[in-house]
């Protein structure tokens, strides 16, 4: 569905409110082509056309939400949409006045638009395949146009499309031997598939060397970008929402109690304006550049979403209290230079399936998977077999942390579990003393 | 049903040319009631509509997924799907011949006993605002709400080779969690039915007892806070069915699935340490492990009589008497490896294509109570509901946390520890099992968010477990 054609319908819905009757209305919508790849051959490919709209009836201090499919085509959503309106107002009438409504009564206006070609998915796919030929690879290409979009009744109007494309992949030597990439973004390029590809192939060679098996213990590490944004991936998990902060539920409570903190290095931000995602919120409210998340190892601001916002009167800074558009301030290790700064130990590609192990005491758990090495003498040894970790960020990000590396990478994220994610973040690696393996 | 038999006709009449073409509609609908510290939760009213056109053509297959069911959305559907299997017939992974052609006929309905609408949306919201009185206990319970879930699918499948499946899955969902803080510790308990979910109507309300656990949720995240932690050593576990459900699903249910086996899924949720060549020998636990691919519980989360596919579904062995016999895997997969399988192709919506998912994945009963099972145990841990859960790619090196655990000693249940974990490795922990509770002790439970795919996709997993004793287990505490 197109700006035009969405406003369209919000319009015509909006004309048909009643009394004192505000009406929200968020669009997403997604034009994609998914391709599965195995052994460098296509598994399963398709396409997926979705538009879905999702309704927030306003009446006094009553609100209702509600979602449903649109078809494309304008006489029949009209139906629909007012069909769930219908039982919204149905269901409005049972609800109690919600002390937490919160939406921005500021009209206001935007529009962006990101990417304008990508090469049609089959022809993207064959030259992938053909380039990569000799190589077992597996994973998925997702391209296409994504759409948000929000229309009020008080006047709202703002629009966010992209047309962009994710190839996440990785080539495997044998059972979990493997190698891992990313590439992402507005414009296709063959020369940087084929630098990926030449270092995937060199990252193969030394997988094929004999595994080391580790004992359990603490080792010397580096974490590449790929590896740290998994351990930002789980602060992210309720470490800078304003809920979970003021129900002592964050992971980051000793840090808002003065009992720890991260080295002064680390400097965390919320980068709206440098990400992908939409920049406002289903509210209204528009997403502020930049939120300091942590300055110098302590805290900073929380996350605020709008209902948050409202419980606990503080200024509304985000579309929920998870980052979108992550960023850790650069270091001033060269990344050339990291292995040899690392000497001995693990390089540590990628890490997988983190979890808490203890939340109090921000302490995960997760695995090594993809690209991991033991390093001697600042120079690759050999692959390292899967290896648990249990450590808490704390140390990691604070005492046994040596350095942040001057380069930072950006990583597109490559999930799709509600339609095609636009997270991204900006990160360095990560030099560490140690990190404890469990297992 | 009805609105879905239509749309399928219109496509029937102008389905495209091809060798084998299935059509899959799904209609959700889902609403969510909640009260969270005494304040009513803005209320969700979910719909969601559409269908996904699968084509077989010229030894390709491709899909085609759209919310626009008028005859021009089904037909552009269509011949994008073609395009896709023309382009999977130059550089496919296999020969679509291989893909199972369906001419299933068959219907499934939950058995609802209590209407959603038997009771009227006032008392659901009085009920939820009583379970919130019942939580706030005391002034150290810090966040705490109940919530009321009602979801509904029905879901039609066509094809070309006159299959006709139509299923309508229903599951009312209710729970609660309590959380309590003191100082730098914070500790979480569920209950409700949260971590207990199952096909059927208002009447889970009842067997879930949401009002009448509530203080219980409370009083136990409190006693936590004063709890010492789990100790750190080797001992005796006894896992309540409330974690056994993510033992299973982890350390069982993925290293079984045939295309993690296949290699279809190692770029994202991973391999598996079983290979081919163990099934039918492989000791994969102790005497004492019986699972089953079953989907003919009633009530289980994914009883059902064909997956999205449309192969008919049965109950199979997994494994038995420890022996690994079959994987999971739906007739695509086992065309692919020449293996035996299970009918379990599903689709997380009308916008994902089917892959090999768990169903209802089932630990089959022993003998015994749980008292019986905790007066074997000299020195042990007894842990219950899953907090925490973490493993390896190949589905080998696990590391679960439980919301709540109690020392056993002498065969006594003794004193409550917070923070407890244990570590192991799939390929050794299942010979560790030396007691299953019996028939008695079965719990009926599930996981609501699987998540597995490329494309993503999550899914509701039925397991049932009694309570399992493992011998001589790494366990630890919190703390850095």
């Amino acid at each position: 569905m197109n700006q035009d054609a969405f406003f369209a319908l919000a319009d015509r819905l909006q004309s048909g409110l009643s009394g004192a009757e505000i009406l929200f209305c968020n669009l997403s919508g997604e034009a994609s082509d998914f391709v599965r790849l195995n052994r460098n051959r296509i598994r399963q490919a398709g396409h997926v056309r979705s538009a879905a709209l999702a309704l927030n009836l306003i009446d006094g201090a009553r609100q209702v939400e509600g979602s449903c499919d649109l078809t494309g085509d304008a006489r029949q959503d009209l139906i629909r949409a007012r069909h769930l309106l219908a039982r919204l107002r149905e269901r409005l009438v049972h609800v109690p006045d919600d002390p937490y409504l919160h939406y921005s009564t500021e009209p206001g206006e935007s529009q962006r638009k990101v990417g304008e070609q990508i090469p049609p998915a089959e022809e993207a796919i064959a030259e992938l395949i053909a380039a990569a030929a000799g190589l077992d690879l597996v994973g998925i290409w997702a391209s296409g146009e994504i759409h948000e979009g929000l229309a009020s009744s008080i006047g709202h109007r703002h629009w966010h499309q992209s047309l962009s494309f994710n190839l996440d992949w990785s080539c495997y030597l044998e059972a979990d031997k493997a190698v891992k990439a990313g590439l992402g973004g507005f414009h296709w390029e063959t020369a940087t598939l084929n630098r990926k590809l030449d270092a995937l192939r060199e990252g193969l060679r030394i997988m094929a060397r004999p595994a080391r098996t580790l004992e359990p213990g603490r080792y010397r590490a580096y974490l590449a970008p790929a590896a740290v944004n998994e351990l930002m991936g789980m602060l992210a998990w309720g470490g800078f929402d304003l809920k979970s902060h003021r129900t002592h539920q964050t992971p980051l409570l000793l840090m808002t109690r003065g009992e720890r903190r991260f080295d002064p290095r680390v400097h965390l931000r919320e980068e709206h304006a440098r990400g992908l995602a939409a920049g406002f919120t289903a509210e209204g409210f528009v997403k502020p550049d930049r939120v300091t998340l942590i300055e110098g190892g302590t805290f900073g601001q929380c996350l605020v979403d709008a209902r948050s916002g409202r419980e606990y009167g503080e200024t509304v800074n985000a579309a929920s209290g998870s980052p979108e558009s992550l960023g850790l301030d650069a270091g001033d290790l060269p990344m050339d230079e990291a292995l040899s700064r690392l000497d001995t130990g693990l390089y540590i590609g990628n890490l997988w399936y983190c979890n808490w192990s203890d939340p109090n005491d921000c302490r995960v758990t997760g695995m090594t998977r993809f690209g991991t090495y033991w390093v001697e003498n600042g120079e690759f040894v050999s692959p390292v077999k899967v290896m648990r970790f249990d450590d808490s960020l704390y140390h990691l990000l604070g005492d046994r942390l040596e350095a942040l590396t001057a380069e930072r990478e950006l990583i597109l994220s490559a999930q799709t579990y509600d339609g095609r994610s636009t997270d991204s973040a900006l990160l360095p690696g990560l030099l560490v003393s140690g990190i404890n393996l469990a297992l | 049903m009805e609105q879905l038999s239509a749309f399928a006709d219109r496509f029937s009449s102008q389905a495209p040319a091809c060798e084998y073409w299935t059509l899959r509609l799904v209609e959700e609908e889902s609403d969510h009631l909640e009260v969270r510290q005494g304040v009513v939760e803005p209320s969700a009213l979910d719909s969601s509509l559409g269908a996904m056109v699968t084509v077989v053509r010229g030894g390709g297959i491709g899909y085609g997924a759209t919310s626009d069911l008028s005859a021009a959305g089904l037909r552009a559907a269509g011949e994008r799907a073609a395009d896709w299997a023309l382009a999977h017939a130059r550089l496919g992974l296999f020969d679509a011949g291989l893909y199972p052609r369906a001419s299933t006929r068959a219907d499934y309905r939950s058995t609802i006993l209590e209407s959603w609408k038997a009771m009227a949306v006032a008392d659901k919201l009085a009920l939820l605002q009583a379970a919130n009185t019942a939580l706030a206990i005391d002034e150290r319970i810090v966040d705490w709400a109940a919530w009321l879930m009602r979801r509904r699918v029905s879901q039609l499948l066509v094809t070309s080779d006159g299959g006709r499946v139509s299923q309508v899955f229903e599951s009312v969902h209710p729970g609660l969690f309590a959380v309590a803080n003191a100082g730098s510790q914070t500790q979480r308990r569920l209950g409700g039915g949260a971590d207990w979910a199952q096909q059927g109507g208002l009447e889970r309300l009842a067997a879930v007892r949401l009002l009448d656990d509530a203080p219980r949720v409370a009083e136990e995240a409190i006693a936590l806070l004063e709890a010492p932690e789990c100790p750190e050593d080797t001992r005796d576990l006894i896992l309540l069915p409330s974690q056994m459900v993510l033992q299973i699903h982890e350390s069982i249910g993925h290293p079984l699935e045939l295309d993690r086996i296949l290699g279809d899924e190692r770029n994202y949720a991973g391999t598996s340490f079983v290979t081919p060549g163990m099934f039918g020998r492989y000791r994969y636990g102790s005497e004492l492990l019986d699972v089953t691919f079953d989907p003919t519980v009633p009530g289980e989360l994914v009883s059902m009589v064909a997956d999205d596919e449309g192969a008919p579904a049965q109950r199979e062995y997994l494994i038995r008497r420890g022996i690994l016999e079959r994987p999971l895997g739906g007739p695509l997969s086992q065309a692919r490896a020449g293996l035996p399988g299970t009918a379990n192709t599903r689709a997380s919506g009308w916008d994902r294509p089917p892959i090999d998912r768990m169903g209802n994945l089932n630990l089959e009963p022993g003998e015994g109570s749980l008292d019986e099972l905790i007066a074997r145990v000299e020195r042990g841990v007894l842990m219950d509901t899953n907090r925490s859960w973490s493993i390896d790619d190949s589905r080998n090196k696990f590391q679960f946390g439980c919301e709540l655990g109690r020392l056993i000693e002498d065969g006594e249940l003794k004193g409550l520890v917070r923070n407890p974990g244990y570590r192991g490795i799939s390929a050794e922990f299942w010979r560790r099992l030396d007691g299953v509770g019996g028939p008695e002790t079965l719990e009926i439970r599930g996981v609501t968010n699987c998540g597995k795919g490329e494309p993503n996709q999550s899914v509701s997993v039925g397991h049932a477990s009694p309570p399992c004793l493992f011998r001589d287990v790494a366990v630890f505490g919190g703390g850095e």
